[in-house]
């Protein structure tokens, strides 16, 4: 099918003034998008070489150990807090709450405070127990 | 097509009927998969250790196996439905979308199936070295 050049498009990114909320929406694509391509892939892979066996799963560690495969764990951590707290922010304003413009301003700017947050506490315990 | 008035010819582009439905499953599958990635996370963050032995232990146990098979379920569904709307804002060859969907669909199935399989393979006993 063929767009019919004289319907108007929706206004796109360049017509809207930048924000926080425009920053934490694309973001929530973005890091959908890594956590279904290279996220679902490294469970796949941790999972996979679990149930193959011991050689397998040390394959798969020293990877995942790796300086690129931290750098990896690291980016897919932070992904999945900023693509969840900005998941809970659309559930939230799918209930129609949280527009008011002040409001939406802040929890956008939380979403991007608390992914940060979360991925150190994260990284903070993982590597501080073990 | 030809012989539609131009009124059904934009009711039919309008609601395709499946996005309420798509849209609804897509909310869904988030609030389980939010449920059962904070257990995950807890989990792992619980166990002594990853390594091998830990964590093939960790999920023989039905009440780890069944909530990662559980995880595997509603992050697949969550990703493909996600990726399918990526897709078509994207992609709008039609032979291109048409090609990018079905690509889609093969590989979550693939990857869902194979860690699903692993889970179970896990779960009910042996591994490939020692039985
Ligand atoms: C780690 C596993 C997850 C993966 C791989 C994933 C992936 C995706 C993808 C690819 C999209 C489509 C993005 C877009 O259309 O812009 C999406 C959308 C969405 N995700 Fe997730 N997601 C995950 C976890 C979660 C969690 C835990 C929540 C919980 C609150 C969540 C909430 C949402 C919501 C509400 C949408 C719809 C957004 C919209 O309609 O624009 N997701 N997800």
């Amino acid at each position: 099918m063929h767009r019919n050049p004289s319907r108007p498009l929706s206004p796109h990114l360049t017509i809207w003034r930048w924000g926080p909320h425009m920053l934490v929406s694309i973001l929530h694509r973005v890091t959908g998008s890594g956590l279904a391509t290279i996220g679902a892939a490294a469970l796949v892979w941790w999972l996979a070489a679990a149930a193959s066996g011991p050689e397998a799963y040390g394959t798969f560690v020293s990877w995942a150990t790796s300086w690129i495969g931290i750098v990896i764990g690291v980016g897919l951590s932070w992904a999945f807090f900023q693509h969840t707290l900005s998941g809970i922010r659309h559930l939230v304003m799918d209930i129609g709450a949280g527009f008011e413009l002040s409001t939406n301003k802040f929890w956008a700017n939380m979403t991007l405070v608390g992914s940060a947050l979360l991925t150190a506490l994260f990284w903070f315990v993982v590597l501080g127990v073990k | 097509m030809r012989m539609e008035t131009p009124l059904s010819r934009v009711r039919g582009l309008g609601s395709a009927r499946s996005g309420a439905h798509h849209w609804w499953l897509e909310r869904l599958t988030s609030i389980a998969a939010f449920v059962l990635f904070v257990w995950l996370i807890a989990s792992i963050l619980r166990l002594p250790s990853l390594d091998y032995g830990t964590v093939t232990a960790w999920l023989r146990d039905p009440i780890a196996a069944v909530p990662m098979l559980l995880l595997i379920v509603t992050t697949f569904w969550h990703l493909k439905l996600g990726m399918q709307v990526v897709i078509e804002d994207y992609v709008h060859e039609e032979g291109m979308k048409l090609f990018s969907i079905v690509l889609l669909n093969f590989f979550t199935i693939a990857g869902a199936a194979l860690a699903f399989f692993s889970v179970l393979k896990i779960a009910f006993g042996g591994d490939a070295s020692n039985g």
